[in-house]
């Protein structure tokens, strides 16, 4: 198992709320949370009425970590209060998008507080049972949430009566095998029930017919994981932490070409340029700044001189990208954008499921004709062309993985339209001598 | 024979669901665990379990890329080059492994001790780059660190003895 170490060196910058426990010894215990304020929000939260608890979430501004960025709240009050039928809590663990590794900390080293937060989720729509979907590679946290579960149950947090409240919540994780697409919430739920994990239409959304065709709130890792936070301090101060209709802290994982990569808590709005600089400490070998992925590899690549951006989901959105998942890739001056575009396409090629032709032959024939231009076989107008087929996939699938491989494309071929230009004029790639250009 | 452990667990497993036939992948992923591939009795198994049709256990088989229909190595290096880790030199320990081993992508060893995968991002794109032996994590990896992974490893099998399974 790694140590905290591999996932971040830590900034003084940092504002840890989610993050607070990581790094003390066996912090994944119980008696270590319960010492730290352990399931006190639970406490809390059951002497509150169901419609407080939705309400002091809505107003923290807490809004989804997965990637679409919903607030919280809000999703919670979509569940029909009167359904007769069982209503179900889906915490997706699925974290797979690339450049994301901050869910893997969240389970690592606090698998209570995630359970805490799922429970209050629970109790705040009406839901009995709540299933962790964890993408199957990461077992070794899957048996961590097992042992937590087990001494969450065992201390009377999970099961019948909790705390003589008199509500009843159960809790299992549930492991995929392997498939972006079931991170989608759609796929999810299929594959939970056993299917392949194509998505669903949509409406009716998972909140009215999810699970089992039951109401189901599905929510990410990290944005579970902040709702005790959320009762503690309360959704005032909470929201204060970040910016307006952005509130609390996030979990920005900084890769690629910089000195200090790692999974840092920062304030909703932190400026890019100071997370580029002085959080991960600059660039590798102090080379020159070429591109930033905001969000993860579904969101438009920013250009160097677009990141004096407040990194909120808001800001990311006027300036035509996205927050996405906190995945902050920095790409430095030598790297090949034409392969970047190829790389990030072979991904989405691979990974989509096939329900929906566009992005079935979209994604297979971009990443065909990408491979080729990349390694000097490139015609005048594949540029174009790419872009037409890119905007034949936005909008026309059931989810939004079609949208997810032709946004990156789309912006790489706007804002780095010379680089193809250089590769028709050598017949080759031009950065092929630095290693990162060459297939 | 399926162990009467790996019974108990399918039992436990099935356990947490209303609807039995959510527990297909779950089952296949500990029942390849431990048998090492998704075997055909482990398809009769599976969707005795749980009260389908085996055609039905196959078409989540074919969907998702964890489960595989043949044996494979003993020890599975999954090399992620995927953005965070291509940016870092993920391709070149794709590459190291491949030469090292003598083999490519989703190929075994004639010892059937090793196999080989390029695999999308596995969650350690601060520790690019990285891989994973089976379920374990290796990160921040150089070509030396591969040598001498594979090394430990080779060591570990010998120490072992010479049984397939986990
Ligand atoms: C192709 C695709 C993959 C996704 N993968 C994930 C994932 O791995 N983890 C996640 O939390 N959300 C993922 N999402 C977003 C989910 O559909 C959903 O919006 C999210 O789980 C809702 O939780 P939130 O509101 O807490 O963010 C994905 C979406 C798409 C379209
Ligand atoms: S990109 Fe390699 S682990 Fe995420």
């Amino acid at each position: 198992m790694p140590d905290y170490q591999s996932y971040a060196q830590g900034s003084p910058l940092e504002v840890k709320v989610i993050s607070k426990r990581f790094g003390l010894p066996n912090s994944a215990s119980i008696d270590v949370f319960l010492a730290h304020e352990g399931y006190q929000a639970l406490v809390k939260a059951l002497k509150m009425t169901p419609e407080e608890v939705i309400n002091e979430v809505k107003n923290s501004g807490l809004r989804g970590r997965g990637g679409a960025g919903f607030n919280t709240g809000m999703k919670w009050s979509f569940v029909p209060r009167q359904s007769p039928k069982p209503k179900y809590v889906v915490c997706n663990a699925d974290e797979s998008e690339p450049a994301t590794c901050k869910d893997r900390p969240l389970m690592e080293y606090d698998p209570h507080q995630l359970i805490e937060g799922i429970i209050i989720a629970g109790y705040a729509i009406g839901s009995h049972q709540g299933y962790i979907y964890i993408r199957g590679e990461y077992r070794y946290l899957m048996e961590i949430l097992d042992r937590a579960i087990a001494e969450a149950y065992q201390r009377g947090y999970l099961g019948k009566n909790i705390l003589g409240s008199g509500f009843d919540f159960d809790l299992a994780t549930h492991t995929g095998a392997g498939a972006y697409e079931c991170g989608e919430e759609t796929a999810l739920l299929n594959s939970l029930e056993g299917l392949r994990g194509y998505p669903r239409v949509k409406p009716p959304f998972p909140a009215v017919v999810g699970l089992y065709g039951c109401p189901t709130v599905v929510n990410n890792v990290e944005t579970l994981s902040n709702v005790p936070a959320i009762l503690l301090m309360g959704a005032e101060a909470y929201a204060k932490l970040g910016t307006p209709k952005n509130g609390g802290t996030r979990l920005f994982c900084l890769s690629g070409h910089i000195n200090r990569p790692g999974v840092y808590e920062l304030p909703m709005g932190f400026p890019l340029r100071r997370m580029i600089e002085e959080v991960g400490g600059g660039l590798r070998g102090g080379k020159k700044l070429k591109a930033v992925i905001p969000g993860g590899s579904s969101c438009p690549v920013l250009s160097a001189d677009q990141i004096d951006v407040p990194m909120d989901f808001d800001s990311l959105a006027k300036i035509g990208s996205m927050l996405g998942s906190g995945g902050v890739v920095v790409i430095d001056e030598d790297t090949c954008m034409v392969k970047l575009a190829w790389r990030i396409m072979k991904f989405y090629a691979h990974e989509s499921c096939g329900w929906c032709i566009p992005c079935r032959e979209g994604t297979a024939w971009l990443q065909a004709l990408l491979a080729r231009f990349h390694s000097g076989g490139g015609l005048p107008q594949d540029p174009d062309t790419a872009l037409d087929a890119s905007y034949n996939m936005l909008g026309k699938t059931l989810c939004p993985l079609g949208d997810a491989a032709a946004l990156p494309m789309i912006s790489i071929l706007k804002k780095f339209h010379h680089e193809f230009e250089e590769h028709l004029k050598l017949g080759k790639c031009p950065f092929e001598k630095n290693g990162t250009g060459a297939f | 024979m399926l162990s009467e452990s790996l019974k108990a667990k399918f039992e436990e497993i099935i356990a947490r669901y209303p609807l039995k036939r959510s527990a297909i992948v779950p089952l296949l992923m500990f029942g390849q665990d431990e048998i090492g591939y998704v075997s055909d009795e482990l398809i009769e198994e599976v969707a005795r379990a749980v009260g389908v049709p085996a055609i039905e256990v196959i078409e989540d088989v074919g969907y998702y890329s964890m489960l595989h229909r043949q044996p494979i190595g003993k020890y599975n290096l999954q090399v992620c080059t995927n953005v965070s880790c291509m940016l870092r030199g993920g391709e070149a320990i794709f590459a190291h492994c491949s030469k090292r081993l003598g083999i490519g992508h989703k190929q075994t060893t004639p010892d059937g001790l090793f196999s080989l995968e390029e695999v999308e991002c596995i969650g350690a794109c601060c520790g690019a780059p990285a891989m994973q032996v089976n379920y374990d994590y290796y990160e921040n990896l150089t070509p030396a660190k591969v040598d001498q992974l594979i090394d430990q490893l080779r060591e570990a099998h010998r120490n072992l003895g010479s049984g397939t399974g986990e």
